[in-house]
């Protein structure tokens, strides 16, 4: 069954022709894409990644707010007691904030220089390893 | 409102449903075990939002979510979009409408992928209807992708049909054509503030007044809200005036799953070994083409098949 991904553009970051090009891709890799617009708060893309049941949250956030805006994503992951759900980041991001997301459950960080096709594999090795599948099947063992 | 977790053990029941972990009963029962089901058997009321690509659909159901929560009731909405037949991928994008919804608990958004339907509709979203049944909403809007004349699925799903169309797609002959004009239960003109409105919305009156159903012609502009208060007195009235859609609705879906089922039986049929063997020859030209289909028709299911 195809990976559902939610494409994610939060904040007063107004330049979506970079999620729309991701979109794109990863549809033309047989993904189902989720897209929601711009400006979107941290409680609306949970809610939308809850409501849409997707594997994976691609935030894309050219701003320099990312160190505002994931650790909101996260908690509010944790507090509707959704840990199924892969989180990952793109965008123009310092690489001295990469750990700092990652130590947030952030699973991977593509910076402005990773190609789609790096994009669609890193997702479909992300899925395969930390997908909610793999964690629903955990929790029912 | 519908809680936090309902919502969330909502949303993954309609993936195990459509994802083929478990049928609709399954899924039901599941849900009831873990407390959520609100009641069993239809109670929603099933609207239908159906027309051509870029007509305004989803921006119409943003301003009918606003409609139905002003007046205190709770929705669901299943948006269904196209799923590439070439890499089976989906740019699902009318929840970008519906967006200032998206913190309101209660209003529930799902996108669909079409997948292997092509009715308008996905394979799971007739049980994903029931399912957001169950879990306590008010109303379900289900949005087709957009269609055509011929994508009808919606009239085993909804209780009432919206059709919305924009001026100027045609003349008063597309207004008589079968299909999409029959299964309305009311028509929108969206942007209505475009020339050509009022002709459009007058070709669509004089072909209702020909028919045995009362069916309003209505105009909005879903981008500003004009006319929506008429739209769901509309579709409040149609609400409360009984199932008429019902025996409609049943054979429409006896048929699809018949039809379902018989794909699935000749897909199953060119995977048989006689099959194979039919389709070597054909590659190795020792068979025409006409005579390897009436072959494959014969594996399936004997010479009835072969005309």
């Amino acid at each position: 069954m195809p990976i559902k991904v939610l494409v994610a553009k939060p904040g007063l970051d107004g330049h979506d022709r970079g999620a729309k090009i991701v979109a794109r891709a990863l549809r033309d890799a047989g993904m189902e894409v989720v897209y929601t617009g711009l400006h979107q708060t941290p409680e609306m893309i949970v809610n939308a990644a809850i409501q849409e049941d997707v594997d994976v949250v691609g935030v894309s956030i050219l701003s320099g707010a990312h160190m505002t805006v994931f650790p909101k994503i996260m908690d509010l992951l944790h507090e509707r007691e959704v840990d199924d759900i892969v989180v990952v980041a793109g965008g123009v991001i310092q690489e001295n904030d990469v750990p700092k997301l990652r130590a947030l459950g952030v699973r991977e960080v593509f910076n402005a220089e990773a190609s789609t096709q790096d994009l669609i594999e890193g997702i479909e090795r992300i899925v395969a390893a930390h997908g909610r599948d793999a964690a629903r099947r955990a929790a029912q063992a | 409102m519908i809680a936090h977790r309902v919502q969330r053990d909502l949303a993954r029941a309609i993936s195990a449903v459509e994802n083929g972990h478990t049928d609709v009963r399954g899924a039901l029962a599941q849900f009831a075990a873990l407390g959520h089901a609100q009641r069993n058997g239809a109670r929603a009321d099933v609207i239908g939002i159906t027309g051509p690509p870029g007509a305004g659909k989803s921006t119409l159901v943003d301003r009918l979510i606003e409609g139905f929560r002003a007046n205190g009731e709770t929705v669901a909405v299943i948006a269904v979009d196209p799923s590439s037949p070439f890499t089976h991928g989906a740019v699902l994008g009318d929840r970008v409408r519906m967006q200032r919804h998206a913190g309101d608990r209660g209003v529930f958004i799902r996108s669909m992928a079409s997948r292997t339907a092509g009715g308008g509709l996905a394979p799971a979203t007739r049980d994903a209807v029931r399912l957001a049944d169950a879990a306590g909403f008010d109303v379900v809007i289900v949005e087709t992708v957009g269609v055509g004349q011929v994508e009808l699925e919606i009239v085993a799903v909804a209780d009432v049909i919206v059709v919305v169309t924009v001026p100027a797609l045609g003349d008063s002959v597309q207004t008589i054509k079968a299909g999409l004009t029959e299964i309305a239960d009311m028509f929108v003109v969206n942007m209505a503030d475009r020339p050509g409105a009022n002709a459009t919305a007058l070709d669509l009156k004089h072909m209702v007044r020909e028919g045995a159903r009362e069916i309003p012609v209505l105009q909005t502009v879903a981008q500003d809200g004009t006319g929506l208060p008429a739209l769901l007195d509309a579709l409040a009235a149609k609400r409360g005036a009984g199932d008429s859609n019902a025996v409609r609705a049943v054979r429409f879906e006896v048929v699809r799953r018949a039809r379902d089922a018989a794909v699935r039986a000749a897909l199953a049929a060119l995977d048989s070994d006689d099959a194979s063997a039919v389709l070597d020859g054909l590659r190795d030209h020792t068979i025409s083409r006409n005579d390897a289909v009436d072959a494959l028709l014969a594996i399936l299911g004997g010479p009835a098949h072969a005309h």
